[in-house]
């Protein structure tokens, strides 16, 4: 391979890359505002200005290729000097509006600023002001002042999103962005610029001035809005989720995710509607009562069914721990072959670019851990068949609100003689449960989901729960986690008595008499997965650590699955 | 000390020690007759100047509107993690107001650092030690406890400004 030299370093490079490139892969990362991986290069921030010996000026890294025996400097006295000046005409214009600006703790002009900035204004003269607060569309709002021109939004809307909304308008320091005559920033994947960005001229109109984020934590996890699994990070402060970004992984979602998983995926965790505490039916309505009793009622209700009359439902919303663990139950405990799971599909939602018409995020990770009929067993609809005729008398169902993607079925439940469902929050469904337990949500628990691609990815907790310390069991800690106190409002969050499926399932065996997994060998979602590694064939050899933070491919033919 | 003396080498005076008692009373007697620089608090109140730090209070301008802009920088640099601050929208021309702005007395060291970060000279140390609380809850104050008039902070603003 070629090489050039780097600061000193000589590293190697593909043809063809640019020296701002180059660096990068070998950790060098140059200054830049308008440069982005994954966007056209438009070179007009000039920030990245670096010295290369033998040419006669300074050239700008993003667009200039490597080449052999290149020796480029990037902190000489002139590339700084050069830097230095580009800084500070880009602030000459630029309002004094950190304190307000949502962006600050995460703006990369602060960052030059502090770091380039010869720290005082020469400029005297009157700043240009442009329009602030303009709705640019229904989530992101855009203010001129802070804009610094470097076109990535316009970019980002004609070359990823394939959806031309944003263009520059006038010239010189009163160049603004707007979206063309008739048209709003309101692409499937529009609020990606907010990320992208360098300032805060474009802010997420979902969380402006909701949080600083310093005081944030941010939690690694995947999207739970359709079946790509985008990763992400949940920002969390208090215990409640605030807003959620994407994180890259090249493999699944490069640096994207849509406007519909980062704003519809996280605000059922923190709402009102959680169920917290297990919920039997007494007198008609749902009554919160303790585990314990939760745990008998359930064991002795089931006892009163033939293991033919119940049929479990099991979740593509679920991890696969849980559905595992309630295939185990289904099959091994109570003896019922009737077991599936709903599929939600929607043929308007999937696309070319990220979004995937199965709207959920596992179901090929409940297919591949058997949350599938066995052998003479009903599938989902045999089971409603079977509720209509009377012969399937009780359903266990975990994580669905099968109900409100079907209404259709309300006659059906309305029959059950028992129905017990695992909810993280009060639906529909719920309304027509005899025993409700309550389930983490996604940000609450450990586990894995796979997938449309057969890639196999890890949930992370970001959420603590009554049996889940923020501490101990490893979230990330914001500096109001580590230093709060339970007398701090600040820090107190709402903690909801909430258990993953898989554990619940493991207790409710236990309260009916059956041993399923020695209690020892499972405390932790990591101890399911390692019992599955060892049953499933797809899972063989993996463990959490292996799957890592970007997940990994499983040898499965999923053209067969899918 | 130099006159460290052992008992063998006093003279006969000192010996029996009475010119040096009648040396000590006579000491009080003259402090007993000079003006009392004693403060009769709390009847009589202690007023400290300008440069003095008591708690921490908002600027309220005289339309009655907070100065505060929420950016959190106080509530960052506090040593002792006492203010909590939630940032709001609003229709001023700075678009960004505490929604909610709580100092929990108890954690406060009294250090300044608020006021010396703070960008819109909104935070300042006021003249006010009488803090007394019978709970946790007691303690902490919010807007409508930290929000002063400007003009009762006069000497506090002057006084910063001499020396930025
Ligand atoms: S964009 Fe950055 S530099 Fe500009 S006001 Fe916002 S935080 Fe400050
Ligand atoms: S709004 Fe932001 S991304 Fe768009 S040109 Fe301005 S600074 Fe760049
Ligand atoms: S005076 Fe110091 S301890 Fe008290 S609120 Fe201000 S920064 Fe915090
Ligand atoms: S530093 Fe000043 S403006 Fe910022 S939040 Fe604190 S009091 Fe308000």
């Amino acid at each position: 391979m070629p090489k050039l030299v780097v600061d000193g370093k000589e590293i190697e490079f593909k043809q063809g890359q640019t020296i701002i490139e180059a660096a990068k892969e070998a950790g060098n990362t140059i200054p830049h505002f308008c440069w982005h991986p994954s966007l056209s290069v438009s070179g007009n921030c000039r920030v990245c200005l670096v010295e290369v010996e033998k040419m006669p000026k300074l050239v700008i890294a993003c667009s200039t290729l490597a080449a052999e025996g290149m020796i480029v400097h990037t902190a000489s006295e002139k590339a700084l000097a050069a830097r230095n000046a580009v800084m500070e005409f880009l602030l000459i214009n630029h309002p004094l509006d950190c304190p307000i600006c949502d962006e600050a703790g995460e703006c990369k002009l602060q960052d030059y600023a502090y770091a380039h900035g010869v720290g005082e204004s020469r400029f005297v003269e009157e700043k240009t002001h442009k329009d602030k607060r303009v709705p640019l569309g229904p989530n992101i709002m855009f203010d001129g002042d802070r804009c610094i021109s470097c076109s990535r939004c316009i970019r980002f809307c004609d070359e990823i999103a394939g959806a031309p909304e944003l263009t520059f308008v006038k010239r010189g320091d009163r160049v603004t962005i707007v979206t063309y005559p008739g048209r709003q920033l309101e692409n499937p994947y529009a609020m990606n610029v907010v990320d992208i960005c360098p300032v805060g001229a474009l802010t997420n109109r979902d969380f402006r001035f909701k949080a600083r984020v310093w005081d944030m934590s941010a939690n690694k996890t995947i999207c739970q809005g359709c079946s790509r699994g985008c990763n992400i990070e949940l920002w969390v402060r208090n215990n409640e989720i605030l807003r959620i970004t994407p994180r890259q992984n090249d493999e699944v979602n490069s640096y994207w995710m849509c406007d519909h998983g980062r704003l519809n995926t996280f605000k059922f965790v923190n709402a009102d509607d959680r169920v917290d505490g297990p919920y039997l039916r007494r007198e008609g309505s749902l009554a919160k009562v303790g585990w314990d009793e939760a745990f008998a009622a359930a064991a002795s209700e089931l006892k009163q069914f033939n293991k033919n009359e119940i049929a479990f439902i099991g979740s593509a919303f679920a991890s696969c721990e849980d559905n595992y663990m309630l295939r185990e139950f289904a099959l091994n405990v109570i003896g019922s072959r009737h077991i599936d799971f709903m599929r939600h599909s929607d043929s308007n939602f999937g696309d070319e670019i990220l979004r995937k018409n199965d709207i959920t995020p596992n179901t090929m990770g409940a297919e591949l851990v058997g949350v599938t009929p066995a052998a003479g067993g009903l599938n989902f609809d045999g089971i409603i068949n079977s509720i209509n005729e009377g012969k399937i008398k009780a359903l266990y169902l975990i994580e669905d609100d099968i109900l409100s993607a079907n209404p259709e079925l309300e006659n059906t439940l309305a029959k059950l003689n028992l129905f017990i469902v695992h909810s993280s929050n009060f639906n529909k469904t719920t309304t027509l449960a005899d025993i409700v337990f309550p389930a983490a949500a996604y940000a609450e628990k450990n586990g894995t989901m796979v997938n449309f691609q057969g890639r196999i990815q890890r949930l992370m907790p970001a959420v603590a729960t009554l049996e889940q310390d923020r501490s101990l069991d490893g979230m990330a800690m914001s500096r109001l986690d580590k230093f709060g106190t339970r007398f701090d409002r600040w820090a107190k969050g709402n903690k909801r008595d909430v258990r993953p499926t898989w554990k619940i399932i493991l207790s409710l065996s236990a309260a009916a008499g059956y041993k399923l997994i020695r209690q020892a060998q499972a405390n932790m979602a990591e101890d399911i997965f390692e019992i599955m590694s060892k049953k499933i064939d797809a899972f063989k050899g993996l463990d959490y650590d292996k799957i890592g933070e970007k997940g990994i491919m499983l040898k499965i033919d999923v053209a067969e699955k899918a | 000390m130099a006159d460290k003396r052992r008992k063998k080498d006093l003279t006969f005076l000192e010996r029996i020690y009475i010119p040096e008692i009648i040396k000590g009373l006579l000491l009080t007697l003259k402090n007993m007759l000079k003006p009392k620089f004693t403060m009769q608090y709390p009847e009589e109140k202690f007023i400290p100047g300008g440069s003095y730090r008591g708690r921490p209070v908002l600027v309220q301008e005289e339309n009655g509107e907070e100065r505060c802009v929420a950016c959190g920088l106080c509530s960052r640099v506090c040593p002792a993690l006492a203010i909590e601050v939630q940032a709001a929208e609003t229709q001023r021309e700075k678009e960004r107001y505490p929604e909610k702005f709580e100092i929990n007395m108890i954690r406060c060291i009294f250090c300044g650092f608020c006021e010396e970060v703070c960008p819109e000279e909104a935070i300042v140390m006021s003249k006010d030690y009488e803090l007394a609380f019978t709970s946790r809850e007691d303690a902490i104050y919010g807007k409508d406890k930290l929000l002063v008039p400007v003009h009762q902070l006069k000497d506090r603003i002057e006084f910063l400004r001499s020396y930025k």
